[in-house]
């Protein structure tokens, strides 16, 4: 092989491998999004992390938001926790081990109880996939992006995810934060206010629970919890890719000597 | 029909090629088949679209063991698939990043006939039947583009099928004769279900025996575009050829372990490739309501997309995205040069060659953006550069003088 043929492998390697990292965290699918907050890492791997991201989920989001693709079970298993620990701690429902993660606010209510639909006017959106459709990134923005604003049925806003029918659900532990930048009558600017996006936007004016770093820890947790429902295989996928390429690596190198083997005496 | 190796052949072997021609076979294709020696990198996208097509039939006979081809269940079982079935996640990411690593492969193998002429007589069959097999490779990607029921799948489905709906008259009745539906449904499913595991691939598979019969007749072409038969040593074997086995077993085995690092690095390490091969619309479930922002083709189809879209005209911009896959067909015909090799040609034809090449790359990138303006216009420039390859070609190839080929291939060590 040509010395230029093998610096076109390997710059179609480097290619392939710098596009590859570069675009390791989902892109939005929505372009327009605004994500004040940034991209974030999540730690979809890591299993105190997941612990407590399940725990907010399960305190914070499954009462209306279903996780339809995933098991108990499976939960458990990749949490490192006993189903019976698990069913306790996290499955309100009466849900057994192999059951899915369903929300016990059916859209068509149940019994003589409203359904979800007429709470607020639409499905809250099952969040199996929401990491791999919306991205991570979106996850945290939108966890961060709640003010108060009046014009909504809900009384909440979202910058990320403008005129959004859910309300804020983690503001107990965020406290609430004002946009900053108030609309006013008369301002030909005025539409501009709703759709600027920066952190400065938003100031937390009554503190929650939980301190801006804890509430961030907190949301980051969130968000690496539903990247690892999106893909629960995301757990051990590369450790085995790991194993995968050095097996291939090393196979490669002795298929090089035994090709040059046969080659050397071919001129 | 005598076969001297045949009948000596001790044990089992003897046994069975009297009684089948496996020694014949072997030689013909394997063992006695000579290959010019100086091969480059480019050769190695040959063999490489022959692994791809193994993976996809192997990873797809486990798909389809967990794969529920109906409007309710098609989506939660490619889930099922991705959580439950053990290791069902290698193989659908394989299964799927083997579809783009599949055309990444053939697209580099076709570039590689249009740098050393292999298109050119005698292998225009060569040329033909690969062209063919492209097609209906095409066809196969688009129907299992449409199984995994996400939205890119069902919105891809309608954009695509509807473009048969531009032809005259039956445009309509062939539209639902294809989807089995007024839009894209469980009987488009399961049409296509059954086109992309059965239909499709025993065609892919005979196109493909065909195509290496064709090779295998006139013998492959090299990077010198020079005819090895024609130095032949006493024996009557070419001086420039090498028996397949084992020079080349041994060289591919090298290529395609290479290859499999790169496949296996994407498919661990960035299965979706940032939404390039594994789209994140297609993680939401169809839903004929929900027009998605942007509807595109996954990347392998983008060039052509973005032919179709630069033509105003719908039942036009059919016949420009159809032209430009099956102009390819003439390619042969429409080379008149008295060399193959893009090595001994002149400046012009080297020149018209990049400018095809990058308009095509150009597309590939304006088909995977929203539409706009600009788009368009540059859109509408580089499709009449892809064409104007194809109208330049008889010309330039005719007048661009060559230069001196060797007489033997050169090594390049």
């Amino acid at each position: 092989m040509s010395k230029i043929n093998l610096q076109f492998l390997a710059l179609l390697t480097w290619a392939i491998a710098a596009f590859g990292l570069a675009s390791s965290t989902p892109v939005n699918a929505a372009a327009k999004a605004c994500l004040p907050f940034g991209d974030i890492q999540a730690n979809a791997t890591d299993v105190p992390t997941l612990r407590r991201g399940a725990q907010l989920y399960f305190n914070y989001c499954a009462g209306c938001h279903s996780l339809e693709y995933m098991r108990y079970g499976r939960l458990a298993k990749d949490l490192q926790l006993s189903e019976e620990d698990l069913l306790n701690n996290f499955a309100f429902t009466g849900a057994r081990a192999g059951d899915f993660v369903t929300t016990s606010m059916p859209p068509g209510g149940r019994g003589n109880l409203p359904g979800s639909q007429e709470w607020f006017g639409v499905t809250p959106p099952d969040l199996s996939l929401v990491a791999r459709s919306r991205g991570v990134n979106w996850i945290y923005n939108f966890l961060n992006g709640y003010y108060p604003d009046p014009k909504r049925a809900v009384g909440w806003n979202n910058l990320t995810f403008e005129n959004s029918a859910m309300p804020n659900p983690l503001w107990e532990l965020q406290g609430i934060q004002e946009h900053m930048v108030p609309a006013q009558a008369g301002d030909p600017k005025a539409d501009a206010a709703s759709v600027d996006c920066s952190p400065a936007a938003l100031k937390v004016v009554s503190a929650g629970s939980r301190t801006a770093q804890q509430f961030d820890t907190d949301t980051r947790d969130i968000t690496s919890f539903l990247e690892y429902v999106g893909e629960p295989a995301i757990i051990k996928r590369e450790t085995y890719g790991i194993w995968a390429l050095l097996y291939l690596s090393l196979l490669t190198m002795l298929f090089w000597l035994l090709k040059n083997e046969y080659w050397k005496d071919i001129h | 029909m005598a076969r001297p190796t045949a009948s000596s052949a001790p044990g089992i072997l003897g046994w069975l090629d009297q009684r089948i021609p496996v020694v014949d076979f072997w030689n013909t294709h394997i063992g006695q088949y000579y290959a010019p020696k100086n091969f480059n990198f480019w050769y190695y996208f040959g063999s490489l679209s022959l692994l791809m097509l193994v993976n996809q039939i192997v990873t797809g006979i486990f798909l389809t063991m967990h794969y529920d081809p109906t409007e309710e269940g098609a989506f939660a079982s490619v889930e099922y698939i991705m959580r439950d079935v053990p290791f069902g996640w290698i193989i659908r990411y394989m299964h799927a990043v083997g579809a783009s690593f599949f055309f990444i492969v053939v697209y580099l193998h076709m570039f590689r006939a249009l740098l050393y002429g292999s298109y050119k007589k005698p292998r225009e069959l060569i040329w033909v039947l690969g062209v063919t097999i492209f097609l209906a490779l095409m066809a196969e990607a688009f129907l299992g583009y449409v199984l995994p029921w996400g939205q890119m799948s069902f919105w891809g489905a309608q954009v695509i099928v509807s473009l048969f709906g531009a032809v005259p008259f039956i445009g309509q009745d062939l539209v639902q004769l294809i989807q089995g539906d007024y839009l894209p449904s469980g009987a488009t499913i399961s049409r296509f279900f059954a086109l992309h595991v059965i239909a499709m691939p025993l065609a892919i598979l005979l196109l493909v025996v065909l195509h290496l019969a064709a090779l295998h007749e006139v013998g492959s072409n090299n990077p010198d575009g020079i005819d090895i038969k024609a130095k032949k040593d006493s024996s009557g074997k070419p001086l420039d050829g090498i028996p397949f086995h084992p020079y080349y077993t041994v060289k591919d085995l090298f290529g395609a372990s290479f290859f499999l690092c790169i496949f296996a690095f994407v498919v661990f390490f960035q299965p979706t490739f940032g939404g390039l091969f594994l789209e994140h619309d297609n993680f939401i479930e169809a839903n004929p309501l929900v027009t998605p922002a942007l509807i595109k083709p996954v990347w392998y189809f983008t060039p052509y997309y973005a032919m179709l879209r630069a033509v105003p005209d719908k039942l036009l911009g059919v016949v420009v995205m159809g032209g430009a896959t099956l102009i390819l067909f003439l390619l042969p015909w429409l080379d008149r040069s008295p060399v193959r090799s893009i090595r001994y040609r002149g400046i012009w034809s080297k020149l018209l060659l990049a400018s095809f090449t990058l308009s095509f790359l150009i597309l590939g990138y304006l088909g995977s953006q929203a539409g706009s303006e600009t788009n368009t216009f540059i859109s509408r420039i580089c499709t009449a550069i892809y064409f104007g390859f194809f109208v330049a070609l008889p010309f330039v190839s005719a007048w661009d003088p060559p230069k001196p080929e060797p007489d033997r291939v050169i090594m390049h060590e």
